[in-house]
């Protein structure tokens, strides 16, 4: 094995110096990396955002802020975390810089595209930060519903262009993922043979390719009727108002399988790995991410059972939810039996992924009670389903990418971290969470109405502990990230394969140089095929 | 992986059929439209559209030479689209 | 195989264009969408509707655009046989006929505004729901359409002038090809725009 400078070191071409070795890069690791410090910029942003909605709720009326800017709060909350965070994350973040090594590649399809896309989520968020200044910020909801999106004279315009133009960058990441599998796998490396993180980024692409568009169209809809007034969702121009919500939950609510498949992806790599076994149900799992990406194409009007739409369509969507739920709990059940009779090894990555387990089948449960027609109105708009959603995108994504970071960063920048402050930032996060999206659900059962400003006198105390455990949560956060920048900065050098992996991303020094493989990569016919991996004394990077 | 060989070129006869097709369907979908047939009438021109687009597709854009995956997600895309189209008249054919 | 530089793999190249194309078809579908559920709402409207548009202008921007289609698949036969004076030949027509296509649709816009047919006038109001949303419909889908015409030429001019600068030749026509590709996509769909909203008579 050559010594060769890593990527950190070396811009993708000799003539790039400075701050244009990454400016204008076309390395997929580097643009990873450059993802990950804006998309963290704007996590930060939002949980900030979120904090403030979470104080301002734990006494009944007034606490910090007028009810305008509650709403121009939360609406920033919504956007920021799912247009600036949660869909792009996992894949421009983690999907960008190890697709093309799991696959035994040396780049994406596309280089050049990539390092355009990178510009275009940039791009998106200067356009969200314009529409502070146009008008003020938005006060519709992450969901702009007409009529009030179109009437409204908050900066809404800016605010869905910015989604607009970040939509372009998911496609065309999407775009660019799906050529890279399908051209770029090295020999050897069939369908069969490739780990389970890069099939939950393709069946992702696909999704990002077809459900995206629609949500462009939708969000052009709104700008053209409040520049135009053409009428097409206005009733008293002939327009339906539930033609709107149809059209953007055909995309929204794919999106949120564009949250959670790849998050499904880390998981499913970090289960055998500190299992020391093959996972449980390889095709199975394969076969579940493809059937989620389809059948979750099918269900958008869910969001919608009490919006006046036709009862046969609640029915029907109703029925389908249900079935989308089937393909989940097959991946919950190959994780579970992943771990049963493995040579289990307890570390940071292993800790998220548990709790992720935990939160994710919590938000999938009280997903039920949602997609179930009838329970449905008695918590729609409630905060049951803002605690839903949280699980499973924050429980559930969030955590994920957590555990993607814990288990990655050694490849990524070559330096460990210390495991007792990760445990300590991650039993914190989890409690915080816990204490703060349970009261929620109970709340809403409860009967209290989400994006309210102020609430019955009864609730109060659930929304007091629940803003106890957003600091908490916060506190978590913030020492988990605290914990892997001093990794960054004085932990120890990482090997290339701290933990005892199989696939691909192990065989490469940690961190990669610049072209990923400096001699033609070795597919086990298996990517799982954990007999060779000797046992290690301990999993805490002391090799 | 699969890697076309020396690529099929489309002749000019060849392109002159497809696009004499084209303008005859053309003329047909818009004398059908004359004809009152109710609500078959849509119905057939969408039909009439569907053939013609079969022939930009097959032959302009050489689609009857490409790869299976090509032919594949072209039909995906298709039906999904057709899936959304489709599912929204849950609601709107029984309000 | 390790393909070295992904670029020169022609057929991965001709995949990715091919996914922006189903983007493409996706983004148009959501307005299909909203045709599908207001035709099945305002049938008589939109038939009145249909009627009111200029069939012969919307006839002959249907033959332009196939026409058009035509000269970009020959121009592609033209450089891989070598003939590039045949092909910026093709390539030019095919800007032209986009060009008149877009003349065409300004002056039935032009005539339509005349006469008060435009979003939010007084005599769409007048005229009632149906009506309304059948412009409505009409605007904004000829206007994207419209849109993509003229991304289109402008991918054909880059495409004549690789042509005209030896960069696309017999052995190298990729971004001649891809640019064919969308324009017949645009194409492909004015090919159901105008069934659906001239010939529902």
């Amino acid at each position: 094995m050559t010594d060769a400078p890593s990527y950190l070191e070396t811009p993708s071409s000799p003539k790039l110096k400075g701050i244009w070795a990454w400016l204008l890069t076309t390395d997929h690791k580097r643009i990873g990396l450059m993802y990950l410090m804006a998309i963290l910029f704007w996590f930060g942003i939002a949980v900030g955002l979120g904090l403030l909605i979470r104080v301002e709720l734990m006494t009944v009326g007034e606490t910090i802020m007028s009810a305008e800017t509650y709403n121009a709060v939360f609406t920033l909350h919504g956007v920021i975390m799912i247009f600036l965070f949660i869909i792009p994350g996992i894949p421009a973040i983690l999907g960008n810089f190890l697709l093309p090594i799991q696959i035994g590649a040396d780049d994406v399809f596309f280089p050049r595209l990539n390092l355009f896309s990178w510009y275009i989520y940039i791009i998106g968020g200067i356009f969200a930060v314009i529409s502070l200044f146009t008008g003020g910020a938005p006060n519709t909801g992450w969901t702009f519903y007409v009529p009030f999106s179109v009437q409204t004279e908050s900066g809404v315009t800016f605010t869905v262009l910015a989604a607009f133009i970040l939509g372009m960058s998911s496609m065309l990441t999407g775009l660019n993922f799906i050529t890279t599998i399908h051209r770029l796998r090295t020999r050897l490396m069939g369908w069969l043979q490739m780990p389970l993180f890069s099939w939950s980024i393709y069946a992702t692409s696909w999704v990002q390719l077809l459900a995206t568009p629609i949500l462009s169209i939708t969000l052009l809809l709104i700008v053209i009727e409040r520049i135009f007034g053409v009428g097409l969702f206005d009733p008293n121009k002939g327009g339906d108002p539930i033609l709107y919500q149809h059209l953007f939950w055909m995309y929204s609510h794919p999106a949120v399988y564009i949250m959670i498949l790849p998050a499904m992806g880390i998981i499913s790599e970090i289960m055998p790995v500190f299992s020391r076994k093959a996972i449980f149900g390889y095709k199975g799992i394969v076969a579940s991410s493809l059937a989620i990406a389809i059948a979750g194409s099918l269900v958008w009007a869910h969001h919608m059972f009490t919006s006046g739409m036709s009862d046969t369509a609640v029915f029907v969507f109703s029925l389908l939810t249900f079935a989308v739920a089937i393909p989940s709990a097959i991946k919950v059940f190959s994780w579970v039996s992943t771990l049963y009779k493995g040579s289990i090894v307890m570390s940071p990555p292993l800790f998220f992924a548990l709790c992720f387990i935990y939160l994710f089948s919590v938000g999938g449960l009280t997903g039920l009670l949602l997609g179930a027609a009838g329970t449905n109105i008695h918590v729609h708009d409630t905060h049951f389903v803002v605690a839903h959603f949280h699980f499973v995108m924050f429980g559930g994504t969030a955590f994920a990418f957590f555990g993607g970071l814990h288990f990655w960063w050694p490849k990524l920048f070559g330096q460990m971290y210390n495991f007792k402050k990760a445990y300590i930032s991650a039993i914190l996060l989890t409690v915080g969470f816990v204490l703060h999206y349970i009261p929620m659900l109970i709340l809403g059962l409860q009967g209290m109405p989400r994006r309210y400003y102020n609430y019955l006198p009864q609730f109060e105390t659930g929304n007091f502990f629940a803003g106890i455990g957003a600091f908490l949560m916060v506190a978590g956060m913030a020492f988990m990230f605290i914990n892997l920048l001093q990794g960054l900065l004085k932990g120890e050098r990482a090997p290339a394969d701290p933990w005892g992996g199989t696939t691909l991303e192990w065989t490469i020094p940690s961190p990669p140089p610049l072209h990923n493989f400096s001699e033609p990569p070795r597919v086990k016919s298996y990517p799982y095929d954990f007999s060779d991996v000797k046992k290690k004394k301990s999993a805490h990077g002391q090799v | 992986m699969e890697d076309n060989g020396v690529e099929h070129i489309l002749s000019y006869p060849k392109l002159v059929a497809v696009l004499c097709v084209l303008f005859g369907l053309t003329a047909v979908t818009i004398v059908v439209s004359r004809i009152e047939l109710g609500i078959l009438n849509i119905w057939i021109a969408i039909l009439i559209a569907s053939i013609k687009g079969s022939f930009v597709l097959l032959f302009f854009m050489h689609l009857k030479y490409e790869s299976r995956l090509l032919k594949m997600t072209f039909v995906g895309t298709v039906v999904c689209l057709a899936i959304l189209i489709g599912f929204i008249f849950w609601d709107i054919s029984f309000r | 195989m390790m393909v070295d530089t992904a670029s020169s793999d022609k057929v991965g190249v001709k995949l990715g264009m091919w996914l922006f194309l189903y983007t493409e078809i996706m983004l148009f579908g959501g307005l299909f969408v909203l045709y599908a559920a207001y035709y099945t709402r305002y049938t008589a409207d939109f038939i009145q509707g249909g009627k009111s548009l200029d069939l012969f202008m919307g006839a002959f921007n249907t033959i332009i655009l196939l026409a058009s289609s035509f000269t970009v698949a020959g121009s592609i036969t033209a450089v891989r046989r070598q003939k590039k004076k045949m092909a910026l030949g093709m390539v030019f027509t095919s800007i032209v006929f986009g060009l008149l296509f877009l003349v065409n649709k300004y002056f039935e816009w032009g005539h339509k505004f005349e006469i008060g047919i435009y979003p939010g006038s007084q005599t769409l109001k007048q005229a009632g729901h149906g009506k309304s949303i059948f412009y409505g419909l009409y605007y904004v889908i000829t206007g994207l359409h419209g849109l993509h015409i003229v991304i289109g030429m402008t991918l054909l001019s880059i495409s004549f002038y690789f042509i005209a600068s030896n960069r696309v030749h017999a052995e190298r026509y990729v971004v001649l090809e891809n640019s064919g590709l969308y324009w017949h996509l645009v194409d492909l769909i004015w090919i159901f725009i105008f069934p659906l909203f001239y010939l529902i008579l």
